[in-house]
């Protein structure tokens, strides 16, 4: 990310229709992406060295080793990929959608009502499949409430929904506060471990890497259609882009996305708003080079964020939200005050 | 060639009585000018016209064709619109800002050609914007941001042009350079329309005008027949003197203004 020192460089030196130069920053992403996972599985409670990690992958390690890697670190490190990938391509696309930069995905109270649903199940002791059902039905409860509310009689402005979702997300909040002080001793760290995010309870990782994998192959064709819509409605509708099918599909497909990404690791802040936030001060704002970046950049990032979360207290675990807000936030300060 | 009809068009305006239904051909080698005051429906016509507002009744015609039937990237290529206000808030390079005019021309997976991009720079350099071609779009200023909104429908090689105040925010000589350009347009076989402020701008490069009232009256038909200062100044409730100035009528306001003191009391060097 050495490009930060000057935000007109990239741009201007990206001459749109020239290929090579939108697959360099892409090549750069996929090495980092290969790097993180190699990281997470060789990093833990027992660090294996890379000659060792190469027998285990060509079935000549140990037995443990084997174990380690391929039953317990490979699927939590591919599924920190797919979720921090699905927060990153819902943060950029809600960010299109509001033509808002502080756009994330959690912004229409979508968080929220997972987070209600996850801790109302917790608290009536049900086992963790009930727990992601929940959560997932919470998700989806609250991306509608708000997107009812804000349709009210007709318009349908990004000030509307953005405002129905933040007031929409307070409401969910105060229930969470409910939730927490009358719960059981016993239950909060579970609660709170999902409130920051926890990618323990992961489960298997290819719901997560199969959607990001959509999202990205539905996404690209409808980069151009995204520039021009993130120029507003009007123009880009006298520029031929079907706006209102666009805009209800930005709206129900990044909903999924992040209902799915809550649902496999809890309310993981922070990737969302600061990955393609971060892209854009770097790579500017082609849409088409944003969301495969944001894919490739937010799953490397959760990935070794979680791995951190793994070895920082070993043997006991930080939850995963907590990394990514601290790596975040110097971060992203840092590209924007070097930006202006 | 593309032509742009409104059919006993009647645009849709809250708390407005429907006024006169509007009938009007748009043709190729036409340059329209829409006159009237502020809020008399002027942006509104041209949404209509452009098919991104519904009308309360009536219809616009692409080519004979409803315009609401017909795809709108398809229209997309026959008709560029430039907007009164933009939208710039994800910041783009002027260049890139001039290229999404290639839209309509491009299929989904397509990246620019090395023709769109070249197609682009021509327009920027039309519009002598050609050195801000690497400039982030909110660094300009309002006149050059105009220009690039020109640049971009320029890109767009449309047959119709709907421009909402095109030489808003331009200096006396890009004012003049732009509608020289539109006017350049029509005399290449497309069709100009557009909503203007100034009367002046219209006398002179308009050849039909379209007077619209506040209440919803209108008139319509050749400049030379419109250009009566009668009609102008109910339109614009305010009286006016005609003058002639190189061949083409000139209007001021007449009458009731501030006169000048006599006795200026002028700061600093006078002329």
């Amino acid at each position: 990310m050495a490009g930060a020192d000057s935000q007109l460089g990239p741009v201007a030196a990206r001459v749109p229709g020239v290929r090579a130069p939108l697959l360099a920053p892409l090549l750069g992403l996929t090495l980092l992406a290969v790097l993180s996972v190699a990281v997470a599985v060789a990093f833990g409670s027992v660090a294996l060295s890379p000659a060792e990690l190469h027998a285990v992958f060509t079935g000549t390690g140990e037995p443990l080793h084997r174990t380690l890697v391929l039953e317990l670190r490979a699927p939590r490190a591919f599924a920190a990929f797919g979720v921090g990938g699905l927060l990153a391509v819902a943060g950029a696309l809600m960010q299109v959608l509001l033509r808002n930069p502080l756009a994330d995905p959690y912004v229409l109270g979508l968080s929220g009502g997972a987070a209600v649903g996850a801790l109302a199940s917790m608290l009536a002791g049900l086992g963790a499949g009930i727990v992601s059902g929940s959560a997932f039905a919470g998700a989806m409860f609250s991306t509608l409430l708000v997107f009812g509310l804000a349709h009210g009689t007709g318009s349908w402005t990004p000030t509307r929904l953005l405002l129905t979702g933040v007031v929409v997300a307070s409401g969910w909040s105060a229930l969470i506060t409910f939730m927490l002080a009358v719960g059981p001793t016993e239950q909060l760290p579970g609660m709170l471990y999902w409130l920051m995010g926890d990618l323990s309870y992961a489960g298997s990782p290819w719901p997560t890497l199969i959607a990001l994998a959509l999202a990205c192959l539905l996404a690209l064709p409808l980069g151009r259609s995204l520039n021009v819509l993130a120029r507003g409605p009007l123009q880009a509708a006298a520029l031929g882009v079907p706006v209102r099918a666009l805009e209800w599909g930005i709206y129900v497909g990044a909903s999924l996305i992040t209902a799915l990404a809550v649902t496999t690791a809890g309310s993981i802040g922070f990737v969302g708003l600061v990955v393609p936030h971060m892209l854009r001060l770097v790579l500017g704002n082609d849409q088409r080079l944003i969301l495969p970046a944001a894919a490739l950049a937010g799953g490397a990032l959760l990935t070794l964020a979680d791995t951190l979360a793994r070895i920082v207290i070993a043997p006991e675990q930080l939850p995963v939200g907590v990394i990514t807000a601290l790596l975040g936030v110097p971060t992203f300060l840092y590209l924007l005050y070097r930006s202006r | 060639m593309t032509a742009l009809s409104a059919r006993e068009l009647i645009m849709d305006i809250p708390d407005r009585a429907d006024g006169v239904p509007l009938n009007l051909d748009i043709r190729p080698g036409q340059v329209w000018g829409v006159l009237g005051p502020n809020g008399a429906g002027k942006t509104t016509l041209l949404h209509t016209l452009a098919g991104l507002r519904r009308p309360r009744s009536g219809e616009v015609l692409l080519d004979g064709e409803s315009l609401r039937r017909q795809r709108r990237r398809r229209v997309a290529r026959a008709l560029a619109v430039i907007f009164q206000d933009r939208l710039d808030g994800f910041p783009a390079t002027v260049l890139e800002t001039v290229l999404i005019g290639r839209h309509p021309w491009l299929a989904p997976w397509d990246l620019e050609t090395a023709e769109d991009v070249r197609l682009a720079r021509e327009a920027l350099a039309r519009l002598e914007l050609s050195e801000l071609e690497a400039r982030l779009v909110n660094t300009l200023s309002g006149g050059e941001r105009q220009r690039v909104a020109i640049a971009t429908a320029l890109a767009q090689t449309p047959e119709l042009w709907l421009a909402d105040e095109p030489t808003n925010h331009l200096d006396l000589r890009h004012q003049v350079e732009v509608m020289e350009l539109l006017h350049g347009q029509a005399q290449s076989g497309n069709a100009v329309f557009l909503c203007l402020h100034d009367l002046n701008l219209a006398a002179r490069w308009c050849d039909h005008l379209l007077l619209l009232y506040p209440d919803g009256q209108a008139c319509w038909g050749p400049a030379a027949d419109m250009l009566v200062p009668d009609a102008l100044e109910r339109l614009y409730d305010q009286p006016l003197a005609r003058a002639e100035v190189d061949g083409a009528p000139v209007f001021v306001p007449a009458g009731a203004g501030p006169m000048p003191s006599a006795n200026p009391q002028t700061h600093g060097r006078t002329p």
